[in-house]
């Protein structure tokens, strides 16, 4: 018995049912086309994070204050004064593996001119901080380390606070802004960002020297974050340990007592951010391999009442000379093919599954080779798996019971 | 002329429940090739079981069975699936034909479980067979197409494609009406002409007649065993009274 007859008997098998052959195969259709969407889809978010990210500035750091007790009263992490512009100074003296340095404060408040206006929120930073945050301008200029020495009042500000403060066709450079009813100049227009990885639009921003926000606005002599850029993406972690020590040494921590910093680099937030969407790849791809066991149930069940059904069939086959592993190999072929058949049906409606969906959501489309090969090989197991006890159910009817089988 | 089939004291018991029941108790025959022989028998009498046994169906549990010097006693279940695919063809009451599957697919089935043969061959040995049963308008039907004596002549015409040495009929006309028979019984006798050896299993005495030698078994012993001159079933048909049906 050669495996092409064997494959030509079972491919007409199939073929004699359609409909029962289609509707079997719909389990293992619907099971792996959900998992192939499902990981491809998480993997275009996580590409989509990674390009996101990377568009930040892979070599950023951030030292954000930390929560500190005193006298056993929390003092929360936005009400901790810890960093100071004096911070940044040592950093940028002392810090080998860092090249820019800039404090930043924040302020929120209403942005007012004329009969528009604005709620939005002021960025205080140094000359390099465009730099650091990989802000371009489009129009105009960056202030001036005079700007920054004299307190002046001046801005640059992103494409939503243009589009929401200005007339169309109107030239904001030179115009004045109200920020908390202190005017501000603008200097410079920011090229436009779009949106971050958490979704924040980063073109509704005003960026201004961070004394002017210091002093003008805030009234503090504290700053809220420290951003610094390493040297290049390879050296970020020792930059980190080197501003680690500048101000552990500055701030007087002791041995083994707690920072009142908190410094971070993007490749943490990389990995955050990939572990939770990874984290939801695999549960969402667990969940969709449940459907495809199902649907290999599905497949055992229907070849279990096909056994059944062909009893005589069986009988006659085996009466005109078909071995019993003739019979059971033609029960495998069969539900080899039913899942295999299902399972390119499947990966195909999976492409195209989350083809559409990173189309609509403008992410980028990624087929992974892995899961397709993966699911492949899923689906002839699933065949031969579930195919397994109903053909050998089969080859060991007895062929006189079978042939008189009604 | 050579035994095609030798039977030597053959016994078959099977175990129901605590009893042992002897369906057959020392048969011992001889087949000839070119013989046409009916074997005959009331319900109970063994026929069925004979014919498993000839078939190479059952194995016998005494006694020694040779079809073409091929002792069956001892062989494998494969090799009998051998013995059955290469030396026996298999005609049955019910025809037992693959439903949705045409008349030449059906007849190419024995074929595709022998290696040796082409897909060229096979297709060639199934028309063949087709013509010879008189079917070869036919070959793209499906049973559900085809009439109850169309459906045993393609039956007949799958026994007949692998070349058997005897070809087993077991009760081949039971579902025919009697023209329908006859019809069938001319072909089997035509096929007899043709140095076929037939062997037909049947209860109804006036289908015996068209077979040159009678095997009475009774109790699970030959009770007769005589040859006769066959009726010719074509004579025989052409004295029915033409049918009023059509």
């Amino acid at each position: 018995m050669n495996v092409s007859n064997l494959i030509r008997i079972s491919y007409n098998a199939i073929l004699r049912n359609k409909t029962r052959s289609l509707l079997t195969m719909l389990g293992i259709i619907i099971g792996i086309s959900s998992v192939i969407a499902m990981v491809s889809l998480g993997q275009s978010s996580q590409q989509n994070i990674n390009e996101q990210i990377s568009t930040m500035g892979t070599n950023l750091i951030m030292v954000m204050r930390a929560n500190q007790r005193k006298g056993g009263v929390s003092m929360g992490n936005s009400n901790v004064q810890s960093l100071t512009v004096k911070d940044c100074e040592l950093i940028k003296n002392k810090c080998k593996n860092v090249s820019l340095v800039s404090p930043m404060v924040s302020a929120n408040g209403q942005i007012v001119r004329g009969n528009y206006n604005w709620s939005g929120s002021m960025q205080g930073g140094d000359i390099d901080y465009l730099q650091i945050r990989k802000y371009e301008i489009s129009k105009g200029t960056n202030f001036t380390e005079e700007d920054v020495a004299k307190y002046n009042k001046v801005c640059l500000i992103g494409q939503t606070i243009v589009e929401n403060m200005f007339a169309e066709g109107e030239n904001p450079i030179g115009q004045t802004i109200r920020f908390k009813s202190i005017p501000f100049k603008v200097i410079g227009i920011l090229e436009e960002k779009g949106e971050n990885q958490m979704g924040q639009d980063q073109d509704d921003i005003v960026i201004a020297p961070y004394s002017t926000v210091m002093k003008r606005l805030l009234a503090t002599t504290y700053i809220h974050m420290i951003y610094a850029s390493a040297k290049s993406e390879e050296v970020a972690e020792t930059a980190t340990q080197e501003i680690t020590q500048v101000l552990r040494q500055s701030h007087k921590i002791q041995n083994g007592g707690t920072d009142d910093f908190d410094v971070r680099t993007q490749a943490e937030l990389l990995s955050m951010m990939n572990s939770v969407s990874g984290f939801l790849t695999v549960l969402l791809a667990a969940i969709a391999s449940i459907s495809l066991i199902v649907g290999g149930i599905g497949i055992m069940n229907i070849m279990y009442v096909t056994v059944t059904e062909r009893t005589k069939e069986i009988g006659l086959r085996t009466a005109i000379g078909a071995r019993g592993k003739d019979i059971m190999f033609q029960f495998l072929i069969e539900s080899s093919m039913l899942s295999l058949v299902g399972g390119i049906i499947g990966i195909i409606f999976g492409l195209v599954i989350s083809y559409v969906a990173s189309a609509l959501l403008k992410w980028p489309f990624v087929i992974s080779t892995v899961s397709v090969l993966l699911s492949f090989l899923v689906c002839a197991a699933t065949g031969i798996f579930f195919g397994w006890y109903p053909a050998k159910k089969a080859a060991n009817l007895d062929p006189i019971t079978a042939l008189r089988y009604e | 002329m050579a035994a095609i089939i030798r039977i030597e004291n053959l016994k078959r018991d099977f175990q129901v429940g605590s009893e042992v029941v002897h369906a057959l108790k020392g048969v011992s025959f001889e087949i000839n090739e070119g013989e046409f022989v009916s074997i005959m028998g009331t319900s109970g009498s063994g026929k069925s079981t004979m014919l498993n046994i000839l078939g190479c169906l059952d194995k016998p549990t005494g006694g020694e069975y040779y079809i073409d010097e091929i002792a069956v006693s001892v062989r494998s279940k494969d090799e009998l699936a051998f013995v059955r695919n290469r030396k026996i063809g298999f005609v049955f009451q019910s025809y037992n034909l693959l439903a949705r599957t045409s008349a030449i697919e059906n007849v190419e089935l024995p074929l595709l479980y022998n290696h040796e043969i082409s897909a060229k061959e096979r297709h060639e040995r199934a028309v063949y067979a087709l013509e010879q049963v008189g079917l070869q308008d036919r070959m793209g039907h499906m049973p559900n197409q085809l009439s109850g004596g169309q459906q045993q002549r393609v039956a007949i015409a799958r026994a007949i494609v692998n070349n058997p040495v005897i070809l087993l009929a077991d009760e081949a006309t039971g579902n025919l009406d009697t023209r329908t028979s006859y019809e069938i019984m001319s072909l089997f006798q035509k096929l007899h002409a043709e140095g076929k050896s037939i062997v037909f299993v049947t209860h109804e005495p006036d289908i015996a007649e068209f077979t040159s030698r009678t095997i009475m078994l009774r109790d699970g012993r030959v009770m007769k065993d005589y040859s006769n001159t066959p009726k010719s079933a074509q004579a025989a048909l052409e004295a029915l009274p033409p049918s009023d049906d059509y």
